[in-house]
């Protein structure tokens, strides 16, 4: 249970980190928090030949707001995510997503950026990025470029950055006034793998829904977004929505799988109970 | 294969260590330091019992590199009595409900609970016993657990929900 033999470099700027992947020619690993792929070293399901450890890369961290959207920086720790003002008032879905992730502890090494590039498919960030309409900005020293998180996973573990591509920030985009947030995990006890989770947002403006984004977690290879429900949804009237028949749309997006822990029959069943109970109790502000 | 020096205050004391990349933090405190209240159960961040204090944060030893607390100061278990050998606080309350069993995984919750109880305000009942998720007991059932977060979070001493 020891990593097997690697060179470790901890580079001090984000143009180094990008100096060091081009150079290792996808021989390299980046290092984040590390609670996920601290484990990949020690079961040596990764062995690296080099790792990059961006920890003591300061650029990288911290929250920031311009007009129209909130940054975060990937090695924000997810516990430092969970306890930031700025967060709280203008991603407050992110903040309770966070609190999901993994225990206490790991919480305070884990971070945001991390969770989001690894794309583990029952985690809740990924899913939560893709619900919001985030996007991740990619550095190499080909250039930079922004990646919608819809179009970022591509199946366990499996995303579209390039080896020698590192995150440097993270986008949310502001989401209208009168939004809720809707936010459901099933699990077996506290911090485990969702087997079923739901997470996003809908925004209300006169009563109607204006726009819809919601996604799945533990429900297939990838975050999945829930497109049939949000195309139901929008332009309907609050009052009077059938929640039973768009959970039913909202599963059909789905393509949970059988594992130990539940079968893909038991997620769809449980995933149609989550999405009904998860969005009238979210819009029963406005009701 | 990378060999770096680093230099980590452990318990208020500074180590200087030439350590290898791969080396993990677990390995580099219980074998280089001598600290062996550091328990090394399962090596891959699920049972919580190497758990260690870094710069003030409750982290797990195991999921951390040695050469990453290059400049950064550590608590273990043994950092936690008084010079007169007294009981630290979560140690007295883990003792006085009947915390532990085999004590294995106890080093542990120990500094989880004392990481959490380290700042100036009372840390709430909710928030310790909800740390308690990271970490695995197979003796005691975690109700003496429970009771020890809760005398030390100001909750009540009744029987937990």
């Amino acid at each position: 249970m020891k990593p097997a033999p690697f060179d470790y470099i901890a580079p001090a700027t984000i143009e180094e980190a990008c100096a060091q992947l081009a150079e290792a020619g996808g021989g390299a690993t980046i290092l984040a928090g590390g609670q996920t792929l601290m484990p990949l070293l020690a079961l040596r399901m990764s062995q690296p030949f080099i790792l990059v450890d961006i920890n003591r890369i300061a650029a990288l961290r911290g929250v920031t707001r311009s007009e129209g959207y909130t940054r975060i920086g990937p090695v924000t720790r997810q516990n430092e995510a969970i306890a930031d003002s700025t967060l709280a008032k203008s991603l407050p879905l992110l903040v309770t997503a966070t609190r999901h992730v993994g225990h206490h502890q790991t919480r305070n090494r884990g971070t945001i950026g991390g969770s989001i590039a690894l794309g583990e498919p029952a985690a809740e960030l990924p899913a939560t990025a893709v619900a919001l309409g985030a996007s991740v900005e990619a550095r190499s020293v080909r250039g930079s470029r922004r990646i919608a998180a819809a179009d970022l996973y591509l199946g366990p573990y499996m995303t579209a950055l390039a080896q020698d591509e590192l995150v440097v920030s993270i986008q949310f985009p502001d989401w209208p006034s009168g939004t809720v947030n809707v936010f459901r995990e099933v699990a077996m006890r506290p911090g485990d793998f969702a087997l079923v989770g739901l997470t996003g947002a809908v925004a209300v403006k006169d009563g109607h829904i204006e726009r819809a984004g919601l996604a799945w977690f533990g429900m297939g290879p990838t975050p999945i977004k829930a497109r049939q429900a949000e195309q139901a949804l929008v332009g309907q009237p609050v009052a009077g929505l059938d929640f039973d028949k768009l959970a039913g749309l909202a599963v059909a997006d789905t393509d949970p799988f059988d594992d130990h822990h539940a079968t893909a029959a038991y997620r769809r069943t449980v995933g149609r109970r989550v999405f009904a109970r998860a969005l009238s109790e979210a819009l029963q502000v406005h009701q | 294969m990378s060999v770096h020096g680093i230099q980590v205050t452990i318990n208020g004391r500074r180590h200087d260590a030439s350590v290898e990349g791969r080396l993990l933090l677990s390995d580099f405190l219980r074998m280089h330091c001598g600290y062996t209240g550091v328990h090394v159960g399962c090596e891959h961040g699920v049972c919580g019992a190497c758990t260690v204090v870094v710069d003030g944060a409750a982290v797990r030893a195991c999921l951390m590199l040695a050469v990453q607390a290059d400049g950064a100061a550590v608590t273990t278990v043994e950092g936690l009595a008084g010079a007169d050998g007294g009981l630290h606080p979560v140690q007295q309350a883990l003792r006085d409900e009947f915390g532990l069993q085999c004590g294995f995984c106890t080093p542990g919750i120990v500094m989880t609970l004392a990481a959490l109880t380290s700042g100036t305000g009372p840390p709430g009942a909710d928030s310790l016993l909800a740390a308690l998720s990271g970490h695995v007991c197979r003796c005691t059932g975690y109700q003496g657990i429970r009771r020890a977060a809760q005398k030390l979070g100001g909750g009540t001493q009744g029987e937990p929900a």
